[in-house]
Formats: structure tokens, sequence, C-alpha cells
């Protein structure tokens, strides 16, 4: 086996490199709690209006002892419901979606709030917003030729 | 000399471009009609099943038929005898031709605009299920053919390394067995019995597992004839050497191993996947970097000796140095160009925590139209240009004009994809026909809508050019013979290579121990859970 010096060198910057951007993954997953989406939860697509939790009464904002939110939405051809959600800023909220059809994407552009909806399983977002303002829900999975027309509003108002 | 093996390696390439310039075709319509400057010719039914269709020719059909033909005209010259099986290496040619048009008559009629992920419950015509998977079919008895002729010289060469090309091809098609396992199982267990009435549901979180399990490393399947050519045609062909055989080895081993065990960076954003594993994924995901940073390395380092051997002085003089007439050469820097630019943008995406901001974002399409549409792809054609003359004995029509013809690619790419960049941070999703939002984000995205229609015009200038020059090129008198022998040689030809650099038993010991774990586990925990099943639903 032949290796050049100058290779030598140059595998020593590419581990360092490897290792610097794993490390600062693993820093951020386990000290600061930074994991994509990844409640595994499952439900029945067929008879989600039936089931307790995503019936069309109950869905929306609630309020959590804690102070804290749980907004249910639910993802269906072609929009989120409900149609609009208010939320206060700097609160902790907590998303629960998922979809009586197809798979869906839902991401709030310049936000981390995004996941996909897989019908048969409850897809959980936990994330705050920082900023006031309306922004929207917008549909990133490919869901039928509807597809473009799958978005709703958000309103994040100022706090109390 | 290798007359059958150099037909059929030039039927498959046929085939392979013809797809490509269709697809383009496609391509340019979509842009115009994604920009929502031409209200006229919007129309949501044919958009998406162009976008299916361009999908699966530019990702599967051209692909594959390419890697094939490269592959028996390597097998061929750089092995010095036959294919294998002459025979066979047609009738995977038909079984894959056969799948393509079966496939494409529903993608063509609207019938399978599922996109080419084809992610379920949507439902395509099983007419497209069954003629994808004929064309996979096509491909695993192309791998047959590539590992046989390999073992065969092994046993008529005893302790003679296997020449680079063909271990690198080899590597390909050994991982490509491997990487194709996960949507054979999803077209044969689930999409296929489903869509034909014989199951009722089907377990969409499962599909998605068992399609990431393809969807990654086919990315590699497809690069791997451009990493090849770069180690193995580009120093030659720049007067020069190859700066390690070694290096070129250990990359293709990684590339290998390391690619198949890492798909579900593609479901990061996914429910059915907990945490855990989608980290050690990511682990995975970056340790596939180091085989490409060392190729970067090798391969600029072959290319800077061959451009002070033409008389580059200074640090960059052996850039100006080198021969810029010569389309591969051309090729070669602007691919790593390329790569260079996505692969930062792919680190993004890769990454466990910032994927979250740019997943399934214009971002994406942009990332992976540079480093496949531009890394893979021009180094695709440059292949071509550099094969044409010995698979047909005529000359490339006209040099001058694939020379340009590889810029404005490059000068093309770039111009799509970095508006889509933009794009997909300023909050576009990928996958959408049109722009309908109610959201003064709309009109940030303006200009770079337009900037993506003038990209995908110089990109379909540039495959006209292309097609032209080859099918020009075959239409004229024949000239002399072209030599085979014109693999690029090392600095130092390895005389001898440690027995895993020249074979691959102990590699797939290693990738299926891994796969037990990364994906024999997820799985398994799935197919416990069980989740309620979904019917199919139009689109």
């Amino acid at each position: 086996m032949h290796i050049d010096p100058l290779e030598k060198k140059w595998m020593y910057v590419v581990g360092v490199m490897t290792v610097v951007m794993i490390a600062s993954m693993t820093y951020a997953a386990i000290q600061m709690n930074l994991h994509p989406p990844s409640n595994v939860e499952t439900i029945d697509p067929k008879t989600l209006h039936l089931s307790d939790e995503f019936a069309e009464d109950n869905l929306g904002v609630t309020t959590n002892p804690d102070g804290s939110l749980t907004v249910r939405m639910v993802a269906a051809r072609y929009s989120f419901y409900p149609q609009m959600i208010e939320v206060p800023v700097d609160t902790d909220v907590t998303f629960r979606i998922t979809s009586p059809d197809i798979v869906h994407g839902v991401h709030v552009p310049f936000t981390n709030m995004s996941t996909m909806v897989i019908p048969g399983y409850i897809s959980e977002v936990n994330t705050r917003f920082t900023r006031e303002g309306e922004s929207q829900f917008l549909c990133n999975e490919y869901c039928g030729l509807g597809h473009d027309y799958m978005w709703s509003k958000l309103k994040v108002v100022p706090k109390g | 000399m290798y007359d059958k093996a150099k037909s059929v390696a030039l039927a498959n390439l046929w085939i392979a471009f013809a797809a490509f310039f269709v697809a383009i075709i496609l391509g340019l319509y979509q842009v115009a009609n994604r920009s929502g400057l031409f209200p006229e010719i919007e129309s949501h039914e044919l958009y998406f099943a162009s976008v299916s269709t361009h999908g699966v020719l530019m990702g599967f059909v051209l692909t594959t038929f390419f890697i094939m033909g490269f592959g028996y005209y390597t097998a061929a010259t750089t092995l010095k005898r036959p294919l294998w099986n002459n025979g066979l290496a047609w009738i995977a040619f038909l079984v894959a031709l056969g799948g393509t048009v079966m496939a494409a008559i529903p993608l063509l009629t609207g019938k399978a605009s599922v996109l080419y992920t084809f992610y379920p419950p949507l439902k395509a015509d099983p007419m497209f299920y069954i003629g994808a998977t004929l064309l996979v079919i096509g491909s695993w008895i192309w791998c047959l053919e590539m590992i046989m002729s390999v073992v065969n010289w092994k046993r008529d060469n005893p302790g003679q390394v296997v020449p680079l090309a063909m271990y690198g091809t080899t590597a390909n098609a050994v991982m490509w067995l491997w990487t194709s396992a996960g949507v054979a199982i999803e077209m044969l267990f689930q999409l296929i019995p489903w869509s034909l009435g014989l199951m009722d549901t089907v377990d969409p979180g499962l599909a998605r597992t068992l399609f990431s399990w393809t969807l990654h490393a086919i990315v590699y399947f497809w690069l791997f004839p451009a990493y090849i050519a770069m180690y193995t045609i580009l120093p030659k062909v720049a007067g020069g050497r190859l700066f390690s055989d070694e290096m070129a080895r250990i990359a293709f081993i990684m590339l290998l191993v390391i690619s198949v065990p890492i798909g579900f960076h593609h479901l990061y954003m996914d429910p059915q996947q907990a945490a855990g594993f989608k980290f050690l994924h990511m682990l995975g995901t970056f340790g596939v970097a180091i085989p490409t940073l060392l190729t970067g390395f090798t391969v600029l380092a072959s290319l800077e000796g061959a451009g002070r051997l033409r008389g580059g002085q200074g640090l960059f003089g052996w850039i100006g140095a080198l021969e810029w007439k010569e389309p591969m050469v051309v090729a070669g820097m602007l691919a790593l160009f390329m790569l260079i630019a996505g692969g930062f943008g792919g680190m993004i995406n890769a990454s466990y925590q910032m994927n979250t901001l740019v997943h399934n974002t214009q971002w994406v399409t942009g990332h992976f139209h540079l480093i496949f549409g531009g890394t893979t792809i021009i180094m695709y054609l440059a292949t071509a240009y550099h094969l044409w003359p010995k698979l047909t004995g005529r000359r490339i029509a006209a040099r001058g004009m694939a020379v340009v013809q590889l810029w404005l690619w490059a000068i093309g790419m770039l111009v799509l994809t970095m508006p889509w960049h933009v794009l997909g941070l300023l909050g576009q999703p990928r996958r959408i026909s049109s722009a309908p939002y109610d959201s003064p984000l709309v009109e940030q995205w303006d200009p770079h809508e337009l900037a993506m229609i003038v990209g995908g015009a110089i990109l379909l200038v540039s495959a006209l050019l292309f097609v032209l020059n080859l099918l020009i090129s075959q239409l004229t008198r024949k000239a002399e013979k072209f030599s085979d022998d014109d693999w690029a040689v090392a600095v130092y030809p390895p005389m001898s290579v440690p027995r895993p650099m020249n074979g691959f038993a102990l590699w797939n010991g290693i990738i299926a121990v891994w796969m037990v774990v990364a994906y024999g586990i997820p799985i398994a925990q799935l197919l416990i859970l069980d989740a309620p099943g979904s019917m199919p639903w139009g689109y």
C-alpha cells in the first residue's frame, strides 16, 4: 500500500471536519434537546372523525395546566383543519397532527414547525414561535392535483 | 475488438440519452408552468404527469441504462475479454426496456402522476409499478454480468489486481443489489398486490421506510460511474496519471459500505421512526461524505499533476495549463466545482437539526439538481463523448461544440439551482405546480422564478447540442480504429493489494450486520407496531 504524505494530511483534515460536525449535532441533541419530530404513535385513519382526540370538536388550541399549549390539527385534502390557528408568542406549543387520507407535510416558513403527516400515525412537534404576525402552514408533500391549494393560516399574537 | 460487448453498450447508452432528451423538454415546460408567468399553459394534471415522467426518466431510466452501457464497455476493455454472457446482457436490455415502456404508458397518459417517489396511499396504475420493477430486474441481470465477469477473470488471473475501473464498477453492482432490495420488497409485498386489489391496505410508514433503504444509496449508484470516469479516464485524457490507485479503491469501498444503511435522513421528519435510529443514520450520513472528500482530493491532485506536466507553474498556474479544449477535462473541473457547492448544501440537509428548516422546500430540489443534474450528468455526457469513437468507430463530429455544450450545461444548472436554493430558504415548498398562497412571501419568490426559466432554457439548448452531436457523429463515415486501452495509469500502479481491496466478501459481511441494526430492527418494530393501514387513494 502506498499512501502519499499529502494524502495522509488531507485524511486528518477530513477526519477532524467530520468529528467537529458530528460533535456539534450531538451536543445540540443532548444538551439542547433538539431532535427532529419523532414521537411514534398510531391511529386508525379510517375512523379519525370518531376518535376522541381528533373528532372535529376537539381540534384547535387547548391550554394545558402548566400554561403550554396543545394544538390538534387534521391534515386532509386540501387544507389543515381548523383553517386558522392563533397562538401567543414565546409560548411552548405542542402540535399533534394526523391525516385521514394520504401523506402530507406541513411547514411554517422560517420556523422549525415542520413534520411529515403520515396516515396511521400521529405527528408531534414541540416548538415556540418567537415572532408575532401572520404566516402560513404550507403542505410540502405532493398529495394530489390540488396540492398547491393546501395551506392554512397561523397567527402569532402578543402574549397575555 | 469486443464488438459484441460494444453493441450492447451502445444500445443501452442510446436509450439512456433518448430518455434524457425527452425528460429535459418536460423540464423546461415544468419551470415555465411553475413560475406562474404563463397562466395560459398552467395545468395541474399536465404538470404532475410531466414531473412524474421527468423524475422517472432522469432518475431511473437515464441512469440505469447509462450505468449498464458504461459497465459493459468497462468490463470488456479492462478485463480484456468478452462479457461473461453476452446474450444475457441483451436479455437484461430487453427486460429493462420493456419495463420502461410499460411504466411510460401510464405516466404519459396521466395514470401514474404519483411522482418518482410514488409514496402510498396515492395509487398509480399497476402497470407503472410492474414496469418499474422490471427495470430494476433488468439492472440485476447487469449486476450479475459484472460480478461474474470479475469472478471468472480472477479465477484465470490468480493474485492479480482487478483493474480499478472494473473494481469500481463491481463495487457499484454489489451496492446496487443491496440498495435495490428495499424498493423491491416495497413493490413485491406492498404496492403491486395492493394496486391490483389483492390487498386492502398498506402501511405508508413501512413503505416509506423501505423506500428510504433504496432512496439514498440510489444516488451513489448514479454517482459511481461519474467517480469512475474521474479516477480512470480523466487523468489520462488530461495528460497525467492517477494520483493514487489505492485511495480510489478505499473511496469505492467506503461508498459501497456506508451508503446503504443511512437512508433515514430522508425520514428525519417522519412520525413512524424514533429519534435514536434517526441519530444513528445521521452518523453514517456524515461518514459517507468522507469518500467524496477523498475523491475530490485525489482527482484534483491528478489534474494538478497533469497541469504541471503541461508546464503550469505556481500555486494555481496548473489550472490554466490544463487542456481546456478537451471535453472530459472541462467536465471534470466543472463537476468538481458543482460537487463542492452541492456538497455544502448536502451537509445541511443531512444535519440532524438544520434539516428541519429546509425539509421538502425547493432547497432540496436545488440540491439534488446540482449534484445529480450537475456533477453526475456532466460526467455522463463527457464519458459519452469519450466512448463514442470507441463504440462507433467514428469521431465526434464537433469537438469544439462539445466543450461549449458542457459549459452551457454547467451554467444552466447553476442558473437553475441557485434560485431554487434561495426559494427554499424563503420557504417555498418543492413539488408544487403553482404558488396560490395568500401571503406576501409569494412576491419575494417572483424574481427567482424568472431566473429558473432562463436556466431551464439553457439546459434544453445544451441537451439538444449533445444529442445532435452524438447522432451526427454516428451518421458520418467510419474513421480509423480507436484504442480501447485508454484507461488512466496510477503514479504508482499497484503490483498487489490486500485481499479485501481486491474483492468484496469482507465488505458484504459488514454491510449485512450494519443493515440488520440500521434497517432490520426498525422494520421489525413497524411490523410489531402494525399501524392501521391505508386504502388506495386517487389523486
